[in-house]
């Protein structure tokens, strides 16, 4: 049994080469971009008139690509804050069946940190350009471009409250996290059941926490692009996504590393639990994603309809809105139903990439739309930006899963977990 | 007592890794094993005793397809063919409005279907009678019960097999069928 996963040059070497292929494809869809001139520009749609502000709306190629930033930031960002909300589930519920595998969950974690950083950064760059409310003008009852709606948000939403919020997401998150790490560690290095115990302090802590804050995260990052709608669904709603996605990737990483000689001590029960865990989340994330939309075309309010008019009334967007339907509810709903599904692997392998990819596609309905309106579009410059934040975020947690064995060998309920059948 | 019914012996358990082992040895035999009853649910007894899959989500399935179909159908009679009303200015066929009752219907009746299934084959019908074997069976003791026709061995043999794999007791009853 191989205890400790080797990161060899191999591996790195493919990295390297979907980072230098998505580069190479961003840069395509970059040159693609400036030689088109606007693509589709000056929409009549009905959208615009009620969205734009007079002259902002005008269309420039880096929206495009820092929209693309921002959708990839807040993904892999969300996917690695859940994965550290798995592992706090875990200790909070006091779980037996999953001691065996809560490292590579840890490993997703590990992107948190550079993921903030770079959120902060790219945030420091596409400001105006991706969140509307922060243009000064807005909030001067003497320009002509002065938004009473806008204004009358002002408390919640300035840059000080703003990044002061951010701020302390990231850290709050961080902070916990790296606790989870120093006690684990401990508990490698000196048994007994005293770091699980105060594992199961913090994590009950942490669940509290995340909770509000990942709600109100969701508002900032997300809900704020289209500064006029609003959602009271939408905490949760990022929160299944981000959720979803994480438990596809926990699931994909255990498997693969299972069929490299890694993990394998995990039995067919704990994958079958893994993939009830995807299987149930799709239908959670297509309850939470429906009641949204189900509340707005009921009462059919012109405030909080245009966000669906946007998506579907548009040619460009129509299609992705059912193509987000499809790999999110109805392919793993009929695809992972049976049971042999969930317990054999080559269906969980098929199935936890498209949710990924599906997932990707909710993210990109969410951001694209209120930054672009009518000029969004979908090719290498997407595809691209994606392959080269997913190489970066596969470094970061293959590097991460090389500090800590792969095996929690203290931790108390570990035979349980070997043990585990259903 | 008349000779009418089927004959079983009866072998009484104290403890349930005992009866998990003795259920393997008894099958090693070529022993058919009719049923064993547990007070309380015991860990890994269906692959002891060789039992397949319950096919009671197939039966969940159909009666869950059959829920929406039924939804769908009353709420397209009733609200776009039967007699068509503008509610709240949608479509006759406003699709996105049926789904919570679709989805409440298919819940229902597949959660009925589950459990009436369940209790029809496993004889807890209100027409039904269960059998019970051995009244402990209720309280703390485990009992398997093996009919004697269809096996090979006589009714001592088999009295002997399950004392012989830890069997506290090991009585013969005539059940009615």
């Amino acid at each position: 049994m191989k205890d400790i996963f080797d990161f060899n040059i191999g591996i790195k070497k493919s990295l390297l080469y979907l980072f230098l292929g998505g580069l190479l494809l961003s840069i395509i869809g970059i040159y693609q971009l400036i030689n088109s001139g606007h693509g589709h520009e000056e929409s009549t749609e009905i959208v615009n008139a009620y969205i734009s502000d007079d002259g902002h709306s005008e269309f420039h190629w880096y929206k495009r690509v820092y929209s693309n930033l921002w959708i990839n930031v807040v993904y892999f960002l969300g996917i690695s804050i859940s994965a550290i909300f798995f592992v706090a589930i875990q200790y909070v519920s006091q779980s037996g069946w999953s001691a065996g595998i809560l490292r590579v969950p840890l490993a997703i974690g590990r992107w948190l940190l550079p993921g903030s950083v770079l959120m902060l950064i790219v945030f420091a760059i596409t400001n105006h350009d991706i969140f509307h409310w922060t243009h000064e003008y807005l909030y001067d009852k003497s320009d002509p471009r002065y938004d009473y709606v806008i204004d009358g948000k002002k408390a919640y939403l300035n840059l000080p409250f703003f990044l002061g919020r951010m701020a302390f997401f990231l850290g709050i998150w961080y902070f916990f996290y790296a606790l989870i790490l120093k006690h684990i560690a401990k508990e490698d290095k000196l048994g007994g059941t005293e770091s699980w115990k105060k594992l199961f302090t913090i994590s009950t802590v942490f669940v509290v926490i995340y909770a509000f804050t990942q709600s109100v995260a969701a508002w900032d990052w997300v809900l704020s692009i289209d500064t006029h709608w609003f959602s009271t669904m939408f905490g949760w709603y990022v929160f299944a996504s981000w959720w979803v996605s994480a438990l596809a990737l926990i699931t994909y990483m255990i498997i693969t590393l299972k069929d490299n000689g890694y993990l394998s001590f995990i039995n067919h029960s704990v994958i079958h639990d893994l993939g009830k865990f995807v299987f149930a989340f799709s239908v959670f994330w297509t309850y939470i994603w429906f009641s949204q939309f189900l509340l707005i075309y009921y009462a059919n309010i012109p405030e909080e309809t245009i966000y669906y008019v946007e998506r579907l009334e548009s040619d460009f967007y129509f299609p992705f809105f059912i193509v987000n339907l499809i790999l999110n509810f109805f392919f793993p709903f009929f695809f992972l139903m049976t049971r042999a599904s969930k317990r054999f692997t080559r269906f969980l392998k098929v199935a936890c990439p498209m949710i990924l990819f599906g997932h990707f596609i909710d993210f990109y309905l969410m951001v694209t739309p209120g930054v672009l309106k009518e000029n969004g579009g979908f090719g290498f410059l997407e595809i691209g930006v994606l392959m080269v934040f997913l190489s970066a975020f596969l470094y970061v947690i293959l590097s991460g899963l090389t500090k800590l064995p792969l095996v929690a060998k203290n931790h108390p309920m570990l035979e349980e977990s070997l043990h585990h059948d259903i | 007592m008349d000779d009418k019914g089927v004959k079983f012996v009866i072998g009484i358990y104290e403890d349930e890794d005992v009866l998990l082992d003795a259920i393997s040895s008894v099958r090693a035999k070529g022993v058919n094993i009719y049923e064993v009853y547990s007070p309380f649910p015991v860990h890994g007894i269906e692959s002891r005793l060789g039992y397949k899959r319950s096919r009671l989500s197939i039966a969940a399935f159909c009666f869950g397809f059959l829920g929406t179909c039924l939804a769908l159908t009353m709420m397209i009679g009733m609200t776009t063919i039967d007699w068509p009303m503008i509610i709240g200015g949608k479509d006759f066929l406003p699709l996105p409005v049926f789904i919570p009752v679709t989805f409440e219907m298919t819940v229902l009746l597949s959660a009925f279907g589950m459990v009436g299934t369940f209790f029809v084959i496993s004889d807890l019908k209100p027409w039904g009678k269960p059998k019970t074997f051995d009244l402990r069976s209720t309280d703390d003791k485990h009992v398997m019960a093996i009919e004697i026709e269809k096996n090979n061995m006589s009714e001592a043999a088999l009295k002997k097999l399950l004392k012989s794999n830890g069997a506290s007791e090991a009585n013969s009853k005539l059940m009615d069928e």
